[in-house]
């Protein structure tokens, strides 16, 4: 699926992965929380090969899809996941206060909206403190005022030590990312950071920057 | 593996159940409705009523059970949580154990529930402890849930997940002696009753309310494996016995010999039999 791709996340950042659908995004986010089988090459993680069990405590999972139960409520949701991670019911309330679900708290997840949806699951992958906070599209759908709170969130995590892989499809959160992993079609067009990139593209805009990268991978 | 996340599952899937009143209802109320239109139909001291419906309180929690767990269990595969659970401190056996427990719970209460209206208000009788039978009803909800924790992997959808009940789960009834006692079953079918089907008919003496005749009853219940294998590979005291047609004419009575036709008593084995749930 993804031939030749090497790359480095550094710790305590907020690293972006970036290219349309279908290039490849969410196999490397699956690769590295060790959920998908890897044909060849190894993936390391915080110093362990990937789905090590020693990781299992260290690391926040959001899948594309919403992977939280829709019978239960988002409190059930949490306090469940709280309890696999062994963590306390009071970080249930941290973490609802985190993406902004206390007053949907006791409601069954099948009856929230989608956006909601997304920000159950990725309460559920904050639950923990995980070292590692893997994000497949976290801001999908969401209101500009809760990006920009969750993207506040994610730099303060990155700030307290934590690292992101945060994938997007959108090409205007790159600016928020620390650093960029530029993917299409399962290889790795750049790695750099959102001023480097401009630098080398010579393009303000990032979109036109990516396109530019395309072009010249041709 | 850990007793705590595993009780956190088991908790999770009865919590998913609380919020599902109807498919609790009808897990509870199918089956006391069923045995009641069975005791409607033959009559309450029918040899029929007394030959079927102990079994049959058996088979509702291996039918509710494996519906519940395969579509649960599928759904966990395609929402994604199986998966983010797999990148937790979570444990498969935690997962399956915690399952077991949730489901053998229901099973506990459907069978009591069930139990207590066949039993207490139905005229049913069966000769041993009644507390046995609720166990055997638990241990088939346990294989239920298996077989439907198993079937799950090869479905993709909630669609193929059902159509696997009749695949898997009418085989297993047609052998579990319900319809055919298991010695008097082609000899052909005996490998696949003791070893694949895993249920198998423990005889029970069973009385109808008439106190006159012993009928053979049969209870369905799972063997472990290597027992199977054992019985499979060692013929049965059933097995190399005459003929059916043969032993009728020498009018002996033995624990198969059908309604009526042993009135000097059946087989005292009975009671062993069923605890070890091994067909003698």
């Amino acid at each position: 699926m993804l031939p030749g791709l090497t790359c480095d996340v550094a710790a305590g950042s907020v690293t972006g992965l970036l290219g349309p659908s279908g290039s490849g995004k969410s196999t490397l986010m699956r690769a590295v929380v060790g959920v998908q089988r890897v044909a060849g090459g190894s993936v390391e993680v915080l110093g362990h090969s990937a789905g090590a069990p020693a990781l299992r405590t260290q690391l926040g999972y959001m899948t594309q899809a919403p992977s939280v139960y829709g019978d239960l409520t988002v409190r059930e949701n949490l306090t469940f996941f709280a309890r696999v991670v062994a963590q306390s019911t009071t970080t249930v309330d941290r973490v609802l206060a985190e993406v902004s679900l206390q007053e949907h708290a006791d409601q069954l997840v099948a009856s929230l909206s989608g956006g909601e949806k997304a920000r159950a699951s990725l309460a559920a992958a904050l639950l923990g403190e995980p070292q590692l906070l893997v994000l497949d599209e976290p801001t999908v759908g969401l209101d500009p005022v809760l990006r920009r709170d969750l993207w506040k969130l994610f730099h303060r995590l990155a700030a307290q030590g934590a690292t992101l892989l945060v994938s997007s499809h959108v090409m205007d959160e790159a600016d928020r990312c620390d650093a960029l992993l530029l993917l299409r079609e399962g290889r790795l067009l750049a790695q750099a950071t959102p001023s480097e990139l401009r630098a080398q593209t010579g393009e303000n805009d990032l979109d036109a920057a990516f396109l530019r990268l395309v072009e010249a991978a041709r | 593996m850990s007793l705590s996340v595993t009780l956190a599952v088991a908790r999770r899937v009865l919590g998913q159940l609380r919020h599902d009143p109807r498919t609790l209802a009808l897990a509870l109320v199918v089956p006391c409705m069923l045995e009641l239109i069975l005791q409607q139909l033959f009559g309450r001291n029918s040899p029929v009523f007394q030959q079927v419906g102990t079994p049959l309180l058996g088979l509702f929690p291996f039918v509710t059970m494996f519906l519940v767990t395969s579509i649960t269990m599928l759904r966990e595969r395609t929402s994604g949580t199986l998966e983010r659970l797999m990148t937790m401190p979570l444990h498969k056996v935690d997962l399956l154990a915690g399952y077991g427990i949730a489901f053998a719970l229901l099973a506990v209460v459907q069978a009591t529930l069930v139990s207590v209206l066949a039993f207490g208000f139905l005229g049913l009788e069966v000769d041993g402890p009644k507390w046995l039978v609720v166990g055997l009803a638990v241990a088939n909800a346990v294989l239920g849930s298996t077989l439907g924790l198993f079937v799950s992997a090869f479905a993709q959808t909630e669609f193929q997940a059902v159509q696997f009940m009749p695949a898997v789960l009418l085989p297993q009834i047609l052998l579990s002696g319900l319809f055919v006692p298991h010695d008097q079953m082609p000899r052909a079918l005996v490998p696949i009753r003791t070893e694949h089907v895993l249920i198998t008919v423990a005889r029970t003496r069973c009385q109808s309310s008439s106190g006159v005749s012993t009928i053979p009853a049969t209870e369905p219940t799972s063997v472990p494996r290597p027992t199977a294998i054992n019985i499979a590979a060692n013929p049965t005291e059933s097995e190399i016995r005459p003929p059916y047609i043969e032993r009728a004419s020498r009018s002996r009575p033995r624990s198969s010999v059908p309604n009526g036709w042993a009135a000097d008593g059946g087989d005292n084995s009975a009671l062993k039999s069923s605890a070890s749930g091994l067909t003698l």
